[in-house]
């Protein structure tokens, strides 16, 4: 083996982050770490690269133990990253980035001639035909900037090239060019770590996968000889029990919301979807899949770059947060401590945040009726705090979702947007935050629920519409929402003209 | 075409249309002797902005730049007065001192992770208040090597004399090209200059690095300081109040980005020479005030920034296209 992990253990504050986790890399394959969010794939590429030192267990690269302190370490020692965002400098050439630290010097002087001959050889076969090395990167595209990366980190380490989600901005095209570099790197004899969530993708590159899931290591298979379903059982873990669908069955109430080929380039594939009052939309997909990214165009957050949005009254503006929820759209984001709530205000002042801004800062709420406000809110959702005044950041998960969710009835929209509302908080405030999904449901708000939870979907939603590699690929209703149903949406494998399609798209 | 370089043409462009109108009114601006002068009265100004430049490259700033020049003046000054040191000695120690004072700062910035305004402010006020605890005077300064100094000239075809200190500016502006797009060093300052954390994943030594920044940006403020002590021939505690400015000015007219990352020293030379310029229209108009230099170097500043804006904003689209 090129390279072999046994026994890492890495613990965080409050978390385990690994827990006894081993992988082996041959030199010559190409190899998949497969996870969802929290699973610890990025931990533990961070232990390899010397970005986090680990508490317990080994490394070895070549037959000889390993501990770099930092990527460079680890650089120098054979083992290189190229992540997603391309960590190369975009003010520079492409010359100067790829010899950069070791351009050819003659007196002091940099050789600029032979520093650009040198930059020609290192991206000798990656396909790059005759790009010229003396454009800045940044005038560049992505594809190219992510192969530029990749030549300069097979060249400076040359044994353990790691691919962190290179291909998530891409398309079909450009991922196709960089498959073919990957192939060609393999033949070359470099172990290859492959992070991608297009399980599609990891099928066409990949020799063997790795998945993890709550830290731990759950398999390590030969792609070809792995199903599908049995994969993506193994990343979410579910227990295959059959949750029972609440609102099955109940029709729907009148059409409020039409959206058609709604789409914006590189996130989301064009989809319509059409909401009606008082129903509960599930989106199931993995990591990556483009939930996030949907809800996200949806509130105008990145707004969409074509199709349409209209209600009974005629066209919507989405265009910014500020116009959805004018358009009475509310939104809960994934990442409540950064993008949810404001962590140093009051539980007060968050509730009334968004009411306030539709007001106009000319007007503000007196403080007796935002604090009256509070207090309902806090009654109403029964918020555990001392009082209205505690700085939100002091309170658990689930009350910040709550003082979230509080925000956005204060101001009564018709359609609620909710991404992962009971992520990290505990069973109780969870059974509490989906009895009150079903609340406001019946008094006629529409509701977008995002969670990878099935049986939460399963048991809040009329209807749910499973996500694969940014498409939208199934609706499922009343009783077809089912456990089954919903992970053999997700295994399906593309088919040859869906493919076709969305490459015409891209 | 590099659209990086633009404001750089665009510098160069709108130099050589407002010489060619000074010359279209007054035929005596293309002499030797008024680009002479240019170079000459404009020497302290273009060296401190040299340093200003690399400083701006690497995404930082130094607002120290002109209370050091006037220290480096009173500290001579003071020096020829009450000791029997040759002016040699003294530009040695001098500059020890200044490059010192700048590497301490560049320490400062780098090891508490603080941002270079605020520590260059600091020093902007240090060396302003050590300059005044040398003496409150104009101290002048009398030594047969200033006159042999301030006498030295090279005689241009068309009777122009380019003094001394005009041929110190333009080598160092030669200097700072070399150093700064032709050495690893200088790969290193653009690369900081384009983000710190990647420069740090690419191996630069960014606290070795940043600390040379200001080290250098001291030296040149202190050789500005010397050549301002010999063009004006004293030393005094309240000369060049805001030269810092006007050297942060002249940089980003010359095409250097003001977050870093992008420009060239030969930029700010033109940005300095277009600076003097105007200056010396208003001498040979004679019925201007000088105040006009003020307006027309905001009004060009102004325009840099948008343009520098526009282009920012115009290579975002192509390369969408492009993508």
């Amino acid at each position: 083996m090129l390279l072999t992990i046994r026994n890492l253990t890495k613990t965080f504050p409050g978390t385990v982050a690994l827990d006894d986790v081993r992988f082996d890399l041959a030199a010559g394959e190409v190899h998949a770490l497969l996870g969802e969010n929290g699973a610890g794939k990025s931990t533990l590429i961070k232990c390899l690269t010397g970005v986090h030192p680990r508490d317990r267990g080994e490394i070895t690269l070549d037959g000889a133990p390993i501990s770099p302190g930092s990527t460079l370490e680890a650089q120098a020692l054979g083992i290189g990253t190229v992540y997603q965002e391309v960590n190369l400098l975009p003010n520079l050439t492409v010359a100067e980035n790829l010899t950069f630290g070791r351009q050819p010097t003659r007196f002091g002087l940099v050789l600029q001639r032979r520093m650009r001959a040198q930059a020609e050889a290192m991206l000798e076969g990656y396909g790059l035909g005759h790009l010229d090395v003396s454009r800045e990167l940044g005038t560049l595209s992505v594809a190219v900037q992510q192969l530029v990366a990749i030549a300069r980190a097979v060249a400076l380490s040359g044994k353990v090239l790691i691919l962190d989600e290179p291909t998530a901005s891409l398309d079909a095209r450009e991922t196709e060019m960089l498959f073919d570099v990957v192939r060609r790197l393999r033949g070359q004899g470099l172990g290859i770590v492959f992070i991608s969530h297009f399980l599609d993708q990891v099928f066409d590159l990949c020799d063997r996968l790795t998945v993890l899931r709550n830290g731990q290591h759950i398999v390590t298979a030969e792609t070809a000889v792995t199903d599908r379903l049995e994969l993506i059982h193994h990343m979410l873990g579910h227990e295959l029990e059959e949750a029972e669908s609440r609102h099955s069955g109940r029709a729907g109430g009148a059409e409020m919301l039409r959206f058609e080929g709604l789409a914006r380039r590189g996130k989301v594939e064009p989809f319509d979807l059409t909401v009606r009052e008082g129903e509960v939309i599930g989106l199931a997909g993995l990591l990556g899949a483009g939930r996030t990214e949907t809800a996200d165009l949806l509130f105008g957050r990145t707004p969409a770059d074509r199709g349409t949005a209209r209600d009974a009254e005629g066209a919507l503006d989405l265009g910014t947060p500020r116009a959805a929820i004018a358009e009475g759209f509310g939104y809960a984001p994934e990442d409540r401590k950064t993008d949810g709530i404001i962590a140093d205000l009051s539980v007060r002042e968050n509730i009334a945040l968004a009411l306030q801004a539709r007001r106009g800062w000319a007007r503000p709420i007196p403080r007796a009726e935002q604090r009256a406000l509070a207090d309902d809110y806090i009654r109403r959702l029964d918020i555990r705090t001392p009082d209205a005044e505690k700085a939100v950041g002091d309170l658990s998960g689930g009350n910040q979702q709550k003082v979230v969710l509080a925000r956005w009835l204060a101001m009564n929209p018709r359609f609620l947007i909710l991404d992962e509302p009971t992520r990290g908080i505990d069973v109780g405030a969870h059974a509490e935050i989906l009895r009150l999904i079903g609340e406001l449901t019946d008094r006629g708000m529409s509701i977008l629920l995002i969670s990878s939870e099935f049986d939460e979907l399963i048991a809040a939603s009329d209807r749910v519409i499973v996500l694969r590699d940014r498409r939208h690929v199934t609706e499922l209703v009343g009783e077809e929402i089912e456990t089954g149903r919903i992970l053999r949406a997700i295994a399906a494998h593309d088919a040859p003209d869906a493919r076709g399609a969305a490459e015409a798209v891209a | 075409m590099n659209a990086r370089a633009l404001p750089l043409y665009a510098t160069i462009v709108i130099f050589l249309i407002a010489y060619a109108i000074c010359y279209a009114q007054f035929p005596a601006m293309l002499s030797t002797r008024v680009i002479a002068n240019l170079l000459t009265d404009n020497a302290y100004l273009g060296i401190v902005a040299v340093g200003m430049t690399v400083v701006i490259l690497s995404g930082g700033i130094d607002l120290s730049v002109g209370s050091v020049i006037s220290f480096s003046g009173v500290f001579i000054a003071v020096i020829l007065r009450d000791t029997g040191l040759h002016p040699v000695v003294a530009f040695a120690l001098l500059l020890a001192v200044t490059t010192g004072f700048g590497a301490a700062m560049g320490g400062l910035i780098h090891g508490l992770a603080m941002p270079p305004f605020i520590v260059t402010l600091a020093g902007m006020f240090l060396a302003r208040g050590a300059a005044y605890m040398l003496t409150i005077d104009s101290v002048p300064i009398d030594h047969s090597f200033y006159d042999l100094l301030q006498d030295a000239y090279w005689l241009m075809p068309g009777g122009g004399r380019l003094r001394l200190i005009g041929i110190v500016m333009l080598l160092s502006v030669a200097g700072g090209m070399v150093l700064a797009h032709r050495t690893r060093f200088g790969t290193a300052i653009f690369a900081l200059g384009g983000g710190e954390h990647t420069a740090r994943l690419m191996g630069v030594a960014v606290g070795r690095t940043t600390i040379l920044i200001y080290a250098f940006s001291g030296f040149m403020a202190g050789l500005s300081g010397i050549v301002f002590s010999i063009y004006t021939g004293s030393g005094y505690p309240l000369a060049t109040v805001g030269t810092e400015l006007t050297a942060i000015a002249t940089v980003v007219i010359g095409g250097t980005i003001l977050t870093g990352g992008s420009g060239y020293v030969f930029g700010t030379l033109i940005g300095v020479l277009t600076m003097g310029l105007i200056q010396t229209y208003i001498v040979f108009d004679g019925s201007l005030s000088s105040w006009w230099t003020k307006i027309v170097i905001g009004i060009l500043l102004l325009a840099f920034i948008l343009l520098q804006k526009g282009l920012l904003h115009v290579g975002r689209r192509q390369r969408g296209a492009a993508a």
